[in-house]
C-alpha cells in the first residue's frame, strides 16, 4: 500500500517535473520565458517615473553587519599591489563612446563633493542589507567625459575574476543618469572594505545585488552589449542566465 | 462530535421521480472555468519555482533588512526543499527565477481580469458573498459538522456555494492571491521605487518576503483541501463541470433534515 502510494506520488511528480525539466532545457521554451524579462522591464519603466527614488532609510535602520557576497578578495597580483599601496595609484578609466576619455585618480574622485545615501541592498537570493554609501553620482562622471550620441549602455569592468573570467556589469542610460546611481567609495562612514568592493563599486539602487559591480576599474560607454564578453551584459548574465534587467 | 443526531437510513424511501435522479444544471460560467484551469497550471509552477528560489536563502526575517548575521524567525540548513517539489528539479536559481517571473504574468493578468469580470457580472456579489444568515455561528457550525461527516449539500443546495466554500474562495481570491502579488512586488527594488507605499504597507521588504512565503503555504493548504474535497464529492462530476460547466445535481437525500 505504502509502496504503491509512494510509486504514484513519485511517478506523478516525476512526470510533471520531467516535463518541466525538459521544457527548461528546450531553447525555444526558454526563449518564451526569457521574453518576460523585457515585458517586466518595460512595464516597470512605464509605471515608475524615470527618476523615482529607491527608499532612503535612517541611521537606525542600518544592518548591524553588512554582509558581502561573491568575490571577497580579488586574487590577482595587480589587485594585491593596489591593496598594499592603499589604492594610492588606483584610477578609474572612462572611455568608449565619449568625447573626452578620462583616467581619474581615486584621490581626485574622493575629493569631489559626494552623495551619501542609506539604501537597501537586495540580493537575488532573497536577503537584504541596509548600508550607508558615500560616492560620486555617475551622471557627473559621464557628463565630464561627454557621452557620444550613439552611447546606449554603460559597462563596468571590474578587477575581480570568477575562475578565469573577469567580472563586469552593464546598465542603460536611464539607470546610469538616475540621481541615486553612484560610484561609491565608502560604506557606513569608512572607506569600502575589500569584500564590499574596495576601492570603488557601483550602486544602482533600483536593481538587485549582482548588478552592483565591485572593484570598478573602467567605465565604458557602448552602443551595444553584443560585442562585450558573452554579449549578455554581465558576468552572471553570460554564465548562468540571470536577467540583465534585475529590477525584480 | 455528535454521531447519532441524524438518521441517514432511507426509511421508507419515497420513490423520487426519475427525472430528479439525473438532473443536470449549469454551474461555473466560462470566465470561472477558464481562470480555474489557467490557475491550476500557473499556481503549481509558481509554488514549485518559488520553492526553488526559497532554497537559495532558506531564512525568513521580519523588517526592512535581513541577512545571514541577522535573526531569522524561520531558518533551514542547506537546500531544504527536495527536487521533486521544485522547478527545475536540481538547484538552479536563475532558471527558477525565469519560470517564476514569467508565469507571474499568467497569475497577475488573469487574476485582474477575473476580479474585474466577477465584480461587473456580479458573480462575486451574488455567488461568493456570504449572506448574513450564512454567517450565523449555528449555521457555520452546522456546515462544519456536515463537512466533517463528508455529507455535502445535495439538490439545489449543491448548485450554490456553501458557506465554507464561500469563505475559502473569497479568502483565496480576494486575500491570498492579491497578497501573493503585492508581497511579490514589494520584493522588487524597482517597484519599491515606483510604489513606495508597498514597503509602508508591509513594513519592509523582508516582512513582505515572509508574508509571501506564508501565503504560499496557505495557498498550498487550500489546494490540498480543495483536491481532497473534489475527490470525496465525486471527481468525475466535479472536474467535468469545471471543464464543461454541466453539473449532475446530486439527488436530494430522503429524509433530509431541514437546515437550521
Amino acid at each position: 500500500m505504502i509502496d504503491r502510494r509512494h510509486f504514484i506520488a513519485t511517478g506523478g511528480s516525476g512526470l510533471l517535473l520531467g516535463g518541466c525539466d525538459r521544457l527548461n532545457n528546450n531553447t525555444s521554451f526558454r526563449g518564451v520565458l526569457r521574453s518576460a524579462e523585457k515585458l517586466t522591464m518595460n512595464t516597470q519603466r512605464l509605471i515608475a517615473p524615470r527618476d523615482a527614488l529607491a527608499r532612503e532609510y535612517g541611521e537606525a535602520d542600518l544592518s548591524p553587519v553588512f554582509r558581502s557576497n561573491g568575490t571577497a578578495m580579488p586574487g590577482t597580483s595587480e589587485y594585491a599591489r593596489h591593496l598594499k599601496e592603499n589604492f594610492a595609484n588606483w584610477r578609474l578609466a572612462v572611455d568608449g563612446l565619449v568625447a573626452r576619455p578620462l583616467s581619474i585618480p581615486l584621490q581626485t574622485l574622493k575629493s569631489i563633493p559626494h552623495r551619501v545615501q542609506i539604501t537597501r541592498h537586495d540580493c537575488v537570493e532573497g536577503w537584504s542589507a541596509i548600508g550607508k554609501w558615500h560616492g560620486l553620482q555617475l551622471s557627473r562622471i559621464l557628463n565630464a567625459a561627454g557621452l557620444s550620441s550613439g552611447a546606449r549602455y554603460i559597462v563596468f569592468h571590474c578587477a575581480d575574476r570568477f575562475g578565469d573570467k573577469p567580472y563586469y556589469e552593464s546598465i542603460d542610460l536611464i539607470d546610469a543618469f538616475h540621481p541615486q546611481t553612484i560610484i561609491a567609495w565608502g560604506l557606513n562612514g569608512h572607506l569600502l572594505p575589500v569584500p564590499n568592493g574596495a576601492p570603488l563599486r557601483l550602486r544602482v539602487e533600483r536593481q538587485l545585488g549582482y548588478k552592483q559591480a565591485k572593484y570598478v576599474q573602467r567605465i565604458e560607454a557602448v552602443d551595444s552589449l553584443a560585442q562585450i564578453y558573452g554579449g549578455k551584459g554581465g558576468y552572471w548574465e553570460d554564465n548562468v542566465d540571470y536577467e540583465w534587467y534585475a529590477g525584480i | 462530535m455528535d454521531e447519532t443526531a441524524v438518521s441517514i437510513e432511507p426509511v421508507e424511501a419515497e420513490a423520487s421521480p426519475p427525472a430528479q435522479q439525473r438532473r443536470f444544471a449549469n454551474r461555473h460560467r466560462l470566465p470561472t472555468r477558464l481562470w480555474h484551469w489557467v490557475n491550476a497550471l500557473t499556481v503549481f509552477i509558481m509554488l514549485m519555482s518559488g520553492l526553488m528560489i526559497f532554497n537559495a536563502h532558506p531564512h525568513l526575517y521580519w523588517g526592512q533588512y535581513g541577512a545571514n548575521f541577522d535573526h531569522p524567525w524561520l531558518s533551514f540548513h542547506g537546500r531544504p526543499i527536495p527536487g521533486w517539489a521544485t522547478i527545475p528539479s536540481t538547484y538552479n536559481l536563475a532558471a527558477a527565477r525565469r519560470w517564476h517571473l514569467a508565469f507571474a504574468w499568467l497569475l497577475v493578468v488573469p487574476l485582474l481580469l477575473f476580479l474585474l469580470t466577477s465584480l461587473i457580472n456580479r458573480h462575486a456579489q451574488r455567488d461568493l458573498k456570504p449572506t448574513r444568515d450564512e454567517m450565523r455561528p449555528s449555521h457555520l457550525w452546522h456546515d462544519i459538522r456536515e463537512h466533517a461527516r463528508l455529507r455535502f449539500p445535495t439538490g439545489d443546495a449543491a448548485l450554490r456555494y456553501n458557506i465554507l466554500q464561500k469563505l475559502s474562495y473569497v479568502g483565496v481570491i480576494f486575500a491570498l492571491l492579491p497578497l501573493m502579488v503585492l508581497t511579490g512586488l514589494a520584493m522588487s527594488p524597482s517597484m519599491d521605487a515606483a510604489w513606495p507605499w508597498l514597503l509602508t504597507l508591509f513594513g519592509g521588504r523582508q516582512t513582505a518576503r515572509s508574508i509571501h512565503f506564508i501565503c504560499a503555504m496557505l495557498l498550498l493548504a487550500f489546494i490540498l483541501v480543495h483536491l481532497l474535497m473534489v475527490l470525496i464529492a465525486g471527481p468525475i462530476n466535479e472536474i467535468g463541470s469545471m471543464i464543461t460547466g454541466r453539473f449532475r445535481v446530486p439527488p436530494e437525500r430522503p429524509n433530509e433534515p431541514g437546515r437550521p
